[in-house]
């Protein structure tokens, strides 16, 4: 079941579209139902295809076509670190080692307590302020040192 | 230098609200459209007079694209700003939408009262949610204050504007691919013909531009298509944003004139890092040919002058190498990048951005063959414009443009099985 926070988000979403293409919301649903639960699972895409009357397939088709859908658990707090060559040049390498020494988890991984999961990213369109990490899709920190990384770690920590 | 025309608000502490957008004379040019009842004619030779051209990339010149909306249409229109910037190394949009959200509002209004259409959408690059919502707010804004909606500025015009969040996936950034994804499916691009303006978002005349080239209108239609142009050099009109990026000491957005030399723009981001020398820079976004340090010193940033010396102006993007950059790893990440991002749609890309991911991979890490750097250029030339949309050509020309200038050391990271800096 949809909660009826999700819901109310996509119905706000919907007024964007017109009445007769429900779909176009698809993209949206995904990203709340990832933001309240941390992931999206089957049976949520299931549900989106009824509230927005898609083929269950056509949801699952978007949700595993867009990199920043999560559909397995990936820790609490998800750091997206970008490699692409700006942020290469710029030291994303040393970030990651950073990372790992600080949480022992390297790309694709996540810590045994369920907090922390780090990600491989690509370009995040935010270049000159190399190297980048989002936190959960939202907050984006750049221009990263290790001081910097134990700062945010620090402050996650809290959460 | 010009006072600024993309980033005219970035001298307040918030630079994105009405009010401030206001005091530099925001929504003057949207009212002069209104009041003077200017013919879409008339605003089409302005934007053509400009000499604007797409700055998303391809350069495609903005007044012809708006002509070929079908005219004395009778049913709904639609208009599209691709904010979806995600080639790497570039991050001018996001500025306009952080900084100056205002400016691309009334460039679309314009726009839209040009191609009669009322609804228009703003698909912004997923990773920048702050951006996104900066959107939100800034139309909402718009809504209220009688901007966007329906009877704008007192008249019968009506238009209003939506932000469509992307998820990751850079092919988004092609057009039709682009207008998928609104409709809520998987980002693949369309076969073309027809183009979007006979068969666009829903299957309706749809016109599709760039941030930058949006926000760029309400200063054509201001001061007229004439200055603009002026501000460039011959086929380049305007001013255009850089995003400079790796290997200097003060990475950042730049608004210049078109054709401002590039060791101007180099000086501008402070210079190569520590000091040290220029090697290489990919100078309009990842797609586009790398050139090295000597040839990029003497040229000029603009559509010609950079095509003349083998590249593209692109986006506008700049990422400066120094000495310390092995060729061969920056472009393994680049290949996998196009690799990862293939929509998996047409067999060339499909399969060969894998395949040139993988030889580069295995030279990257020791286990090249000699024969590995013919066979990467002949998979190039079996990608390169034989696919449906431009990712193509997009994984090709950085491999073709990085063996053409630095296939020495490609050569001898086969031979010797390490870097050759």
């Amino acid at each position: 079941m949809l909660s009826q926070q999700v819901t109310t988000l996509i119905d706000k979403e919907l007024k964007k579209y017109p009445a007769d293409q429900r779909q176009s919301a698809v993209m949206a649903a995904l990203r709340f139902v990832q933001d309240e639960k941390g992931w999206i699972a089957p049976e949520d895409m299931a549900d989106i295809a009824v509230y927005l009357g898609m083929q269950q397939m056509a949801v699952f088709e978007v949700a595993t076509f867009y990199h920043m859908y999560k559909l397995e658990p990936m820790g609490k707090h998800t750091l997206t670190v970008c490699t692409n060559l700006s942020c290469q040049l710029c030291g994303s390498g040393d970030t990651l080692d950073h990372l790992h020494k600080r949480l022992g988890i390297g790309l694709g991984e996540t810590t045994p307590d369920g907090k922390y999961g780090i990600r491989e990213g690509e370009c995040m369109g935010a270049c000159v302020d190399a190297p980048l990490l989002t936190i959960n899709n939202r907050q984006m920190c750049g221009r990263l040192t290790p001081e910097k990384i134990d700062q945010i770690l620090a402050e996650l920590d809290k959460q | 230098m010009n006072a600024p025309i993309l980033f005219n608000t970035l001298h307040f502490d918030q630079p994105w609200t009405l009010e401030n957008y206001l005091k530099v004379g925001g929504y003057q040019a949207l009212r002069k459209v209104l009041t003077e009842k200017m013919s879409p004619d008339a605003i089409i030779a302005e934007v053509k007079a400009s000499g604007l051209r797409g700055r998303g990339g391809a350069g495609f010149p903005t007044g012809l694209k708006w002509s070929f909306m079908p005219k004395n249409y009778d049913g709904v229109k639609y208009l599209v700003c691709n904010s979806d910037e995600g080639e790497p190394g570039t991050c001018k949009d996001r500025d306009i939408l952080r900084y100056n959200p205002h400016m691309l509002i009334e460039g679309m209004a314009i726009a839209a009262y040009c191609m009669d259409v009322k609804t228009g959408y703003n698909y912004v690059h997923g990773e920048i949610f702050e951006a996104y919502e900066r959107m939100e707010a800034a139309c909402e804004e718009a809504r209220k204050a009688g901007y966007l909606g329906k009877g704008i500025l007192g008249t019968n015009f009506e238009f209003d504007l939506h932000n469509h969040m992307g998820y990751g996936a850079y092919v988004c950034g092609e057009e039709t691919a682009l207008l998928e994804s609104i409709e809520g499916k998987k980002g693949q691009p369309r076969f073309k013909p027809p183009f979007p303006a006979s068969y666009g978002l829903y299957g309706k005349p749809t016109t599709i531009n760039n941030t930058e080239t949006f926000a760029s209108i309400p200063w054509i239609i201001a001061n007229g298509g004439k200055k603009f142009a002026d501000i460039g050099v011959a086929n380049s009109g305007g001013v255009k944003l850089f995003s400079v990026s790796g290997h200097v000491n003060k990475p950042g957005n730049f608004e210049l004139p078109m054709g401002t030399p590039f060791r101007k723009l180099l000086e501008l981001a402070g210079g190569v890092r520590h000091g040290h020398k220029l090697k290489a820079v990919i100078p309009g976004g990842s797609s586009m040919p790398v050139l090295p340090g000597e040839i990029m010193m003497e040229v000029n940033m603009d559509y010609d002058s950079l095509q003349k010396a083998g590249s593209y102006l692109g986006s506008g993007a700049v990422i400066v190498m120094d000495e310390t950059t092995c060729m061969v790893k920056a472009l393994e990440r680049l290949s996998y990048f196009y690799y990862e991002e293939s929509c998996g749609q047409c067999t060339p890309c499909r399969e060969g951005t894998g395949w040139l991911y993988r030889i580069i991979h295995r030279i990257e890490h020791g286990e090249g063959k000699p024969e590995d750097l013919d066979l990467l250029l002949s998979l190039c030339d079996n990608i390169a414009g034989r696919t449906i949309c431009a990712l193509g050509d997009a994984a090709a020309w950085p491999v073709q443009g990085m063996l053409k200038h630095f296939r020495k050391e490609f050569e001898y990271h086969i031979e010797h099985k390490r870097c050759l800096v």
